[in-house]
Formats: structure tokens, sequence, C-alpha cells
């Protein structure tokens, strides 16, 4: 139990150890721990850079859908009014064809009663001289009495 | 039967309440053929206690401590080689994570305490922790198993333990001192770094006070280290080699032999309890060993 020679082949030993693990073992070990520690950060700060262009999109997405519906609900609108229109435009329409029709239809009536009017006046009137001839020709010449019966039948 | 139990239960506890003088009969060299020899509590926790000497032209070597020293040194810089040469930075294997999360983790204590530029920091605040932690899991293997082995290729003594060696610890904490010195000198500059050790804490006035505490201050921190990873590993080996006596190496023979087999059963609860609390004690010092360092040495690098 006392120092010696022993103590100067250590201390060599401990310094070529050293010089070796300096050399050959700490930097390539350190490098790879430090090049996965720098991949690891790139990857996390890709990552979170997707998800902030994640949201973006969505935002935008949110948007275009806000205002296609508003779209889609302006062309219902204009369609209704379109469609009450042409309901109110037919409306007034069938109702000016229907009057129409309806004086029409008065007019050619009014027409047949005058025209029938006209004709049964005129039977009216033959068959009154007629009965007046069977009365009068009894007592009366015909000849006689033309002029008479003529004006008579005129004034009819 | 019964007389075989107090046989070797005997022995046990004198050697429990004896093990001060157990260091002071210490083996010395290496090869050679094991004496067969009686149990004796005190010859089992000496002889585990002696380390593998050679001879060198520089002095004794411990050449069990270098060895498994080295042997933990290239298993770690293998290991971590190889992830290393094939980290990616797509999506890790298993193991590559298990490398990263140690790395991350002295890499986050360095960062919180040093705040200088230095590129030696972080590289030796790993060795030493990987480093550290591997030698003093050798702890945790049986006592006998590797001196065992050992004997039976023809090593006497073999201690598998580095860091319980004060020789490996010393290594590592002369070297974080040496360091420590250089970094002082190299940020603060020689006339800085004596302005500090002179005027410092006391002002001008109190000079030669002023740097007899420095020194002092500086010069513990070394055997601070050194000393608390030394005695917290040899302890704990202490413990398992004293946990060991009751069956002393006898370990499966033992088994067989119903008379003690209670005290074999007694090693193995109590070695597991030991073992469980150590594996805490074996990383905490790995730990503390290098955060001490990384604070000295980001102490040397603050300029008053």
């Amino acid at each position: 139990m006392s120092l010696n020679a022993t103590l100067l082949i250590q201390m060599t030993v401990f310094a070529v150890v050293v010089l070796f693990s300096m050399k050959f073992i700490w930097p390539m070990i350190m490098e790879a721990i430090e090049e996965r520690n720098k991949n690891i950060s790139d990857g996390l700060a890709a990552a979170e850079q997707g998800q902030k262009k994640l949201s973006e999109a969505e935002t935008e997405v949110n948007a275009l859908i806000k205002e296609a519906k508003q779209q889609a609900t302006t062309i219902l609108d204009q369609a209704n009014t379109r469609a009450s229109g042409i309901v109110e435009s037919a409306k007034s329409e069938g109702t000016s064809e229907r009057d129409k029709i309806i004086s029409t239809a008065h007019d050619e009536a009014q027409q047949e009663i005058s025209k029938l009017r006209e004709g049964l006046r005129k039977e009216v009137a033959v068959l009154a001289i007629s009965g007046a001839e069977k009365i009068l020709s009894r007592e009366i010449n015909k000849a006689d009495h033309k002029d008479m019966l003529d004006e008579l039948a005129n004034k009819l | 039967m019964r007389r075989s139990f107090i046989n070797k239960l005997l022995p046990t506890l004198i050697a429990l309440f004896s093990i001060g003088n157990v260091s002071a009969a210490e083996g010395v060299g290496c090869f050679g053929p094991t004496k067969e020899k009686e149990f004796s509590a005190n010859e089992y926790i000496s002889h585990h206690l002696s380390h593998c000497t050679v001879d060198s032209p520089l002095g004794i070597i411990h050449i069990d401590s270098v060895f498994y020293a080295v042997f933990m040194a290239v298993l770690f810089l293998f290991v971590f080689y190889r992830f290393a040469k094939k980290a990616s930075s797509g999506i890790p294997s298993k193991g590559q994570s298990f490398i990263e999360m140690i790395i991350e983790f002295v890499d986050e204590q360095v960062k919180d305490t040093y705040h200088g530029s230095s590129k030696l920091i972080a590289p030796l605040s790993l060795t030493i922790f990987v480093w550290v932690f591997l030698m003093n899991f050798m702890d945790l293997l049986p006592v006998d198993m590797l001196p065992k082995a050992g004997e039976m290729m023809g090593i006497k003594y073999m201690r598998v333990v580095p860091s319980a060696d004060l020789n490996v610890t010393f290594g590592l904490s002369v070297t974080v001192f040496l360091l420590i010195l250089y970094y002082s000198v190299k940020i603060k500059g020689v006339a800085g770094f004596a302005k500090e050790l002179a005027f410092q804490p006391f002002g001008k006035a109190m000079l030669p006070f002023n740097l007899l505490l420095k020194v002092i201050e500086e010069i513990a921190k070394p055997i601070s280290l050194g000393l608390r990873l030394f005695g917290n590993l040899y302890a704990g080996e202490l413990i398992f080699m004293i946990i060991a006596i009751f069956t002393a190496g006898g370990g499966v023979m033992y088994l067989l032999d119903l008379g003690v087999l209670p005290l074999a059963i007694g090693q193995f609860i109590l070695g597991l309890i030991w073992a469980l609390f150590h594996l805490i004690i074996i990383l905490l010092q790995a730990f503390i060993f290098m955060m001490l360092t990384i604070v000295y040495l980001s102490m040397a690098h603050e300029d008053h």
C-alpha cells in the first residue's frame, strides 16, 4: 500500500484515454445529438407552420361558404320576386282576357236579340195583317184599302 | 459436523475483530505456486490485499491494477467508439440512446458548472465518470472469482479493483491537479496565478499566511479526490473480504459440507445486502469524482 511506478502508468493511461475520447468519441456523438435536436426543432416548427396554414385555410373556407350562402339567398329572393311577378301579370292578363271575352259575348247576344226582335216584329206585322185581312176581307176590298194597309205595315 | 462448524466460525469471529492488523502482512512478488494453506482469516485477507507486483526500472508496478484499469479503459473506449463511429442523427438504436444518455448527462453537468471554452473538460469528465464507474464495478464481482482463476494460472496475488489501489486513484487525481495548474496559469497567466496565491484571501499584508493557505488548499484537492475514491472502494472491498471469510473462498466446495452450510448462507445474505448498498456507492463515487473535477477546473478558470 504505497505509491510507486503504478501511479505514472495510470497517469499515462488516463491521458491517452482522455485524448482518445476527446478526439474520437465526444465530438462524433455530440454532433449526432445536436443534429438530431436541430432536426426535431425544425420538424416542430414545420408542424406549427402547417397548423397555422390549416387554420388559415379553414377561415378562408368558412368565408367562402358564408358568401355562397348569401349569394344563394339573394338568388332565391330574386327567383321568388320574379315568380310572383309572373303569376301577378298572368293573373291580370287572365282577368282582362276574361273581361274581353265577356264583353264580346255580351255584344253578340245583344245583336242576336235585336236581330230576333226585328224578325219577330216582321212576323207580328205579317200576322197582324193576315188577321186584319181575315177580318177585313169581308168588309173591305183589298185594293181599296191598299194604301192604308201599306202605311200601317210600314209603321209597324 | 458440529465441530467443523465451530472450527470455521471461530476464526471468522476472530478475523472480524482483528482487521486492523491485517494489512501489515502484505505479500510481495507475483508469480509462483500458491502454498497449500490452512484456513486463517488473517492470511486470507492479507493475501487478498496483496498486489501482483513486478519490478521495473521505474520502480514497483502493480500489474494487476494496471491490467484491470487498462482493461476497463479499453472496454469504455471500445464501446463508446463503436457507437460514436456509427452515430447518426436519425432514430437512435437502444444502445446509441443509452450512450447518448450518459453523454448528455455528463454534458449537462459540465455546462451547469463550467463556462469556459475548453474542449477538454467534457470528454475528460465523461472519461472519469465511465472509467471510474467501471473500475469500481469490479468490486461487485465475487471477491474470490478472479483471484482463484489467477491462482490456477500461477498468479499468486491479484487485486481486481483498480480504484481500490491508491496509485490508480492518485494517478487520476494528480492528472486532474496538473490540469488545474495548467488552466490556472493559462487563464490567469503566471503572474495572475501567483498574485492569487499570494494576495488572497486576506490581502497583501498577510502574504505568507495567504500563500500557506492557498498552497494547502490547492494540494488538498488532488489528495482529497484520490483518497475519497480510494477509501470508499478499499473499505468496500475489505467488507466483501470480511463477509467472504465465512467460507474463505471455499465457494461451491463448502456447500457440500453441511457443517458450514449456515455460514455459506450467511455469507450469501450479507454479501447480497452489501453488494446492493455498494452499487449505490460505486456510482456515487464515480459521479463525485467527475463533479469535483469539473468544479476544480472551473475554479481554475475563474479570474478574480
